[in-house]
């Protein structure tokens, strides 16, 4: 399917959604952070659409947001995209979980929290996973400073 | 009363034991947390970060030219591949075709990494499971592949032969026929392989049937590699997305449907024949070419986000880079194929006994710094 066919069946799952192709070679999705789970939920379920595989979800900073991006990927109809989503609030960041759509999520969630301290909701069991419980700051996070271990330049 | 009666009268309740972080059966920091009834495990939750080097942050301060390095301390046994992962996303990124000669001479070593790669795990997926002797098998074969390595880039483990653009330098005159001598050998080693190992009745009573991954279990937490492919899902990168030289060789991708450990094995051991055949399709035509396309010495990528996948021994491993057009990324993410992968142990280790445990996590071939980066 292309990336135009995609647009139009994905624009009618919610309000407000953002489509981009600029600088990538996948169709974005900028998508609400109170959408995210009932459209993940949709494009997971939606018979045109099956986006079964979450093969790479990553933790991003975009100063001043942070967000997550989510690349996924139908086995059976072979078609990917990449949602977006942004969460301003860098103190107490929240979002909700989607381990319940694509089950890896549960790990890469994990990840995220430890290295961007972004919270998520109805997360079987949010923890540390790499860094020790008693660890300050969120490493991956722009404004992390470490003067001990890191090497500024 | 009867041994039954006996046992049942025996009170027994849950407690936690920790397999790890240094365990044989772990290669490498992988800690464990059992939750155990007698033998029978009810729980595993896995704790990372022993061998945690943050190579994602590291790679924000570090040049496209310097981020290759760090690519070969994740995945050490996949060096080559995950070396040329990310020369893939620079150049898809700088928009730049590296010659044929490069494509082939790249696959070619993919595949002899991936027969490497491939011996050592046979190796200790026997010692995991009592059988030592294979492990001296598979190092003897898999040492003549390092002295290819060695001859061609002067490392054995962590090549740093892929740069930008290309290849650092062009082949030892001494490589297609070593690799020839290589292959016409090994060819006769893997019948052995299985004569001693895959036909054993203990170990195939040890894996059949044991730690079963249904394929829609292995979609959902997002496995890949041949642990997928011993579900029956289809999820190799080098025929749904080829890279180099893989769209102009003949190969089969493995699908097996049990989903058991011994399908897993099964699925490693028929890849071995495939690598073979894609080297010696193209071992004697290496065409002519430039090792190299001119890059300028410091590399800013335009802006934007490159996502480059390859299929290394393990899996999927992808390279998504965000760059804001400086010389730096702003963002590097590695999607390792160990990681994601490691997230099923817990689903498909339910209820049993730790002995098989060991057998499910060496046919899941882990490697640590790759799931922990």
């Amino acid at each position: 399917m292309t990336n135009e066919d995609l647009q139009n069946i994905i624009t009618g799952l919610g309000t407000d959604l953002e489509f981009t192709t600029e600088g990538s070679e996948f169709l974005n999705v900028i998508v609400p952070k109170e959408q995210l789970h009932s459209i993940c939920s949709q494009l997971k379920s939606n018979p045109k659409l099956k986006f079964d595989y979450a093969f790479c979800i990553t933790g991003m900073d975009w100063v001043p947001a942070l967000g997550v991006i989510y690349h996924l990927h139908s086995t059976e109809l072979k078609h990917e995209i990449v949602v977006k989503v942004m969460v301003e609030d860098r103190e107490n960041p929240t979002l909700d979980s989607v381990h319940d759509i694509w089950q890896t999520a549960d790990f890469h969630e994990l990840e995220i929290f430890d290295f961007f301290g972004i919270k998520f909701n109805n997360h079987p069991k949010l923890r540390r996973l790499f860094l020790t419980p008693e660890w300050e700051g969120f490493p991956l996070r722009k404004d992390y400073v470490d003067e001990a271990n890191m090497i500024i330049k | 009363m009867t041994n039954q009666e006996a046992q049942n009268k025996i009170k027994t309740e849950e407690y936690f034991i920790n397999m790890g972080p240094q365990h044989p059966a772990a290669h490498g920091v992988l800690r464990l947390i059992l939750t155990i009834d007698g033998e029978i495990i009810k729980n595993v939750e896995p704790d990372l970060g022993y061998i945690h080097r943050s190579i994602e942050k590291m790679c924000e301060r570090d040049s496209y030219q310097q981020i290759v390095h760090l690519t070969d301390r994740m995945d050490y046994l996949s060096s080559h591949i995950n070396n040329e992962a990310v020369c893939l996303a620079v150049e898809k990124g700088l928009e730049i075709e590296v010659s044929d000669r490069v494509k082939v001479i790249r696959t070619i070593l993919d595949e002899l990494t991936r027969i490497a790669s491939h011996c050592l795990w046979w190796g200790v997926m026997g010692m995991d499971l009592g059988a030592l002797t294979t492990y001296f098998y598979a190092f003897r074969d898999r040492e003549m592949i390092n002295d290819i390595f060695e001859e061609t880039c002067g490392a054995r483990l962590t090549m740093n032969y892929n740069v930008p653009g290309g290849l650092m330098f062009d082949i030892h005159p001494n490589f297609v026929k070593r690799t020839k001598d290589f292959i016409a050998q090994f060819k006769t080693k893997i019948p052995e392989y299985n004569l001693l190992l895959t036909d054993n009745v203990i170990f195939q009573k040890r894996t059949k049937g044991v730690g079963i991954l249904t394929k829609e279990d292995a979609i959902s937490f997002g496995v890949s590699g041949p642990v997928a492919r011993g579900s029956g899902f289809s999820s190799d990168v080098r025929k749904h997305h080829p890279y180099s030289a893989y769209d102009r060789v003949d190969f089969k991708e493995i699908l097996l449907t049990e989903g058991d450990t011994f399908a897993r094995y099964q699925v490693r051991m028929m890849e071995l024949w495939e690598s073979v055949s894609i080297i010696e399709q193209l071992i004697d035509n290496i065409p002519e070419g430039e090792t190299k396309e001119a890059t300028k010495a410091v590399i800013k990528l335009p802006k934007g986000e490159f996502y480059q996948r390859v299929e290394t021994a393990r899996g999927e491993l992808g390279v998504y880079i965000n760059s804001t057009g400086n010389k730096n990324p702003y963002r590097v993410k590695f999607r390792s194929p160990g990681f994601s992968n490691l997230s099923i142990l817990n689903h498909i280790s339910k209820d049993v006994l730790i002995a098989d445990l060991v057998a499910i996590m060496a046919s899941f071939d882990f490697v640590i710094p790759d799931i922990d980066r």
